[in-house]
């Protein structure tokens, strides 16, 4: 068999986990990817896939989507952590409610549509951050009391699940990015992060990078 | 049997314990915070696991529920993201439990009237002239789709007179309308969309 290119290759660092939440939550973990991306508006072969992707969720999969594995995995994990997935829902739900309700996936840019793909097609949630806005490695902690969150006037309630890394919170968890810590114009790497929860396989957070890894590419 | 013979005077009487030695010894320094959060982390956990095959059972009375409307899914949140306390988590579960009663409860009183329909589809087709102009959805029996059932007579007007009453069975939904998309292979300036149907 030949050797895959290495551009294909993408390389998962599992993120670091407060002992707290690792206690409380078995089966909680963040893997995170670093991957080039110039941004922008999405090429036609992407926006494509985005297409083929759209023809083939329908209503059929909306209404069973939450007895499948990964996305009742995290609807369950959302009821665990005081959140009522029928009002904030699952990133793959989002997703699902939007191509039904615009009738397609819209393409938004080149490292949304990546991510919209990935997700989709794995039911893992995923996070984009810019990762030369990022000091150390990511991981998931319970923030501090009165912990400040960029682009929020009030502290973070005390206890609030984010995703950090080594210095500040980049993000509260399923929830708003600080700001400037996310995708924007400009944004040459990228930083996927995966967060898996129980009953989501480590495989699949590592085949949910890999194919935001090789749609980013396309 | 003599008074007497009941009291043993050659044994003390039985010393009681103070109270607090009934207490668990106190945990060695350190110690104490794993000690007791330990029984609550396992309450905890058995809620979780409650919680998440509840939360699975409610999921599928949703895929089962489909296309009957107006039946409530939620079960309103508690605030988060964070780790929720036993009370917190008891209340998540309780809110499951009961949304899980009431979705089964509209269920039953569905499935009765879809029963109904059925039995009405039935005696219809068997005497149309006693059901004249009656309709009757697959949404009325918790079907998916566009099909009825529709006693109309044959030939309209005459059919009415003569008493030709039939059900007709109307099946699909009406055609999509509106724009189809671009030929993409279409050459350059003939980009006008064409209306479907």
């Amino acid at each position: 068999m030949p050797d895959l290119p290495s551009e294909w290759e993408v390389a998962p660092e599992p993120g670091w986990l407060e002992p707290g939440l690792a206690e409380e939550f078995p089966g909680l973990s963040i893997v995170s990817t670093v991957l080039e991306s110039a941004g922008g508006r999405s090429p036609e072969a992407l926006r494509e896939r985005l297409r083929a992707l759209s023809d083939r969720i329908g209503g059929p999969q909306a209404i069973q989507l939450r007895q499948q594995p990964i996305p009742w995995a995290y609807r369950v994990f959302f009821r665990h952590i005081g959140l009522d997935p029928d009002t904030t829902r699952t990133p793959i739900e989002q997703l699902i409610f939007e191509r039904i309700h615009d009738g397609s996936f819209k393409s938004r840019n080149r490292i949304e549509d990546a991510l919209t793909i990935a997700m989709v097609e794995v039911g893992v949630a995923l996070r984009a951050f810019d990762a030369d806005r990022v000091e150390g490695r990511v991981g998931l902690r319970l923030s501090t009391p009165g912990e400040k969150f960029e682009g929020r006037v009030s502290p973070l309630p005390d206890g609030t699940i984010v995703v950090a890394d080594e210095k500040r919170p980049l993000a509260i968890l399923f929830d708003r990015t600080a700001e400037g810590r996310g995708i924007r114009k400009g944004t040459n790497r990228v930083l996927v992060a995966a967060v898996g929860v129980r009953g989501v396989p480590d495989i699949a957070l590592e085949e949910a990078l890999w194919v935001a890894g090789s749609a980013l590419r396309a | 049997m003599p008074e007497d013979l009941l009291e043993r005077t050659d044994v003390d009487e039985v010393q009681i314990a103070p109270q607090e030695h009934l207490l668990p010894p106190k945990p060695p320094e350190g110690l104490d915070t794993v000690l007791y959060e330990h029984d609550e982390r396992a309450a905890r956990a058995d809620l979780r696991r409650q919680i998440a095959a509840m939360e699975l059972a409610l999921a599928r009375l949703f895929g089962s529920a489909f296309p009957r409307k107006g039946i409530e899914f939620a079960v309103a949140g508690i605030g988060g993201p964070r780790v929720l306390s036993v009370d917190e988590l008891e209340q998540v579960r309780d809110g499951l439990a009961a949304r899980i009663q009431e979705v089964r409860a509209d269920l039953h009183d569905y499935a009765v009237v879809e029963e109904r329909n059925r039995e009405l589809i039935e005696r219809m087709t068997a005497d149309p002239a006693s059901y004249k102009w009656v309709r009757v959805y697959n949404e009325d029996i918790g079907e998916p789709g566009c099909k009825n059932w529709h006693v109309k007579p044959r030939w309209g007007p005459l059919g009415a007179l003569m008493g030709w009453w039939r059900v007709k069975i109307s099946s699909g939904c009406p055609l999509a309308k509106g724009q189809t998309p671009p030929n993409p292979g279409a050459p350059p300036g003939n980009t006008e969309p064409k209306l479907a149907g």
